[in-house]
């Protein structure tokens, strides 16, 4: 006799479908993070004529937990002229921020941890919020590289905050919601966001970089000139703290171009899930790929592109856009 | 003292290797020139933008390039015949030793990684009673090689000598000395030298004439 899964779930206590969501989502970006480890050297090594790690188990999987064992058997090491509690503080904030940021993201119809209706106000308070981290951090290590890099990131991610905020109010506007999962379903009723905001979409994809201070902007860890950035004086497991939160903010910003852009888990004959997933990870692909590719730019071009070039155009953007759906409304 | 060599894997020499990557000309893309100021602002983006996506092109198409690392302890890497490698002494075509214990090779060592002891046999000619050669102190120059007047110390294309403990570097005789005539497969120093040792005269070598008497007044 074959009990019907719908029977099965409904039986369960009420708890039981949201702890699996959160446990869930929690382990899946965590492990997808610890592989991004893995992934983003294969790619990078594959686009420079090189193997990478492929020693450690089939193709190199294994790297992930050879290096995570070794960074958690480190020495636990705080410099004896950093601020103590601050030094220790920082590099979970940008851990907890962008987890606390998928907590809003579905990832699929009907599964998120919290379906808040400020959801994308949500993630944008969280990334805000990871400013904090790298700026405590390279003030906390009193040590100049560690400063400069914190002083870069309090320019360059205040800076950037405010186009990722204005490109995504083309699509509110559009979706009528600040909620991510009516965004995806205002997606489901028109097309995909992309077409009508694909510059809205491209000025996201910049400042998305520069808020993960991925390569054209990492000037916030410049390694040719300030040794390691913020995170210069960090070792062992508090250093991974950074290393997987840059990871999985870089997960989360595909996720979120995804959402609001592509259609979060709209496809067709695959599941839900699986077209997110897949989404997601073609958008962490780019990332790498672009890694890869450009040079770091310049402090001054990166105050250039922001100011002069992405705020106007995010403007003009939400002008339009505005514009188009009040015409629309009649 | 004697020590047993561990057994040395022979690898199969591999071929030289070809061109394995073309001209690297087939990066170069026409980008429709490069964006400068002072060019109107839209071609200006128009071409940041092209080049931008141009150079994601490049790099992707890069995946496809054959790979420029050697995977090494399974495929090795191509060493030149006369690569300056690991040291060996080698034997003429008679299978005698070589090394007749000149000392040259030990005193053009820049960092004194050689010492020997010369004796001679019964023939009267002259070998190292014992050779030993540091290679953790050893830099490969190969002067050594040049300073031998017998061809008998010889640099070989081999680099594998990792060993765990610093001891295990120093070679002796026995593990230096190998059966064949290593790079000059013909020459013999005794057979071209006009020395005289047992069984062979003066004069009696190749390409030499019998010596002339000196003391004799007839042309």
């Amino acid at each position: 006799m074959t009990v019907p899964a719908g029977a099965v779930v409904a039986a369960l206590p009420a708890w039981v479908g949201p702890l699996a969501t959160v446990l869930g989502v929690l382990i899946v970006v965590l492990s997808l993070a610890a592989g991004l480890i893995w992934y983003e050297r294969r790619l990078l090594a594959l686009v420079q004529d090189r193997h990478g790690p492929n020693r450690v188990g089939p193709a190199g999987l294994l790297q992930v937990l050879a290096d995570t064992f070794k960074i958690l058997f480190k020495e636990d090491w705080v410099p004896p002229f950093a601020d103590r509690s601050v030094f220790v503080v920082a590099p979970s904030i940008v851990f907890a921020t962008a987890l606390l940021s998928f907590m809003v993201v579905p990832v699929a119809e009907g599964i998120v941890v919290a379906d808040m209706d400020v959801g994308l106000l949500f993630v944008l308070a969280m990334s805000s919020l990871a400013v904090y981290s790298v700026v405590l951090a390279g003030w906390a290590s009193r040590s100049k590289y560690s400063l400069i890099g914190g002083l870069r990131a309090a320019a360059q991610m205040v800076s950037y905050e405010v186009f990722m905020g204005l490109s995504l109010v083309g699509v509110i506007t559009l979706a009528g919601s600040f909620n991510l999962s009516d965004i995806v379903a205002g997606q489901q009723r028109s097309v995909y966001y992309v077409f009508p905001q694909f510059i809205g979409f491209v000025i996201f994809l910049v400042a998305g970089l520069a808020e993960t201070r991925r390569i054209p902007f990492d000037l916030v860890e410049a390694e040719s000139e300030l040794v390691a950035g913020y995170h210069t004086e960090y070792s062992g497991m508090k250093f991974g703290l950074f290393l997987v939160g840059e990871y999985v903010a870089i997960t989360l910003v595909s996720a979120l171009i995804v959402t609001l852009f592509f259609g979060g888990w709209l496809g067709p004959w695959l599941p839900d899930v699986v077209w997110f997933l897949l989404k997601t990870f073609v958008f962490i692909t780019l990332f790498i790929v672009i890694r890869g590719t450009f040079p770091r730019v310049r402090y001054d071009q990166l105050m250039a592109l922001g100011w002069k070039a992405l705020l106007p155009l995010s403007l003009l953007n939400l002008l339009i856009t505005g514009a188009i759906v009040v015409a629309r409304a009649g | 003292m004697t020590r047993v060599m561990p057994e040395r894997p022979q690898q199969p020499r591999p071929p030289a290797p070809a061109e394995t990557h073309p001209p690297l000309t087939t990066d170069v893309v026409v980008t429709g020139g490069l964006a400068r100021r002072g060019q109107p602002l839209l071609p200006r983006i128009g071409r940041t933008v092209w080049s931008t996506l141009v150079g994601i092109g490049i790099v992707i198409s890069h995946a496809w390039r054959s790979r420029d690392t050697v995977q090494y302890p399974e495929e090795m890497v191509y060493l030149p015949p006369r690569y300056r490698g690991r040291i060996i002494l080698s034997r003429d075509p008679d299978g005698e030793e070589r090394c007749v214990a000149c000392y040259l090779c030990s005193a053009a060592c820049p960092v004194d990684c050689i010492a020997l002891q010369a004796t001679t046999d019964e023939n009267g000619r002259r070998y190292p009673e014992w050779f030993r050669i540091n290679f953790s102190r050893c830099i490969f120059c190969g002067f050594c090689e040049d300073a031998c007047p017998t061809y008998a110390i010889q640099l070989t294309p081999d680099v594998e000598m990792s060993e765990y403990e610093r001891s295990s570097m120093v070679y002796e005789k026995e593990d230096l000395l190998i059966s064949g005539p290593g790079k000059y497969h013909e020459h013999d120093f005794y057979r071209v030298a006009g020395l005289a040792i047992g069984g062979k005269g003066k004069g009696e070598a190749e390409n030499e004439a019998p010596p002339s008497d000196v003391r004799g007044l007839l042309p």
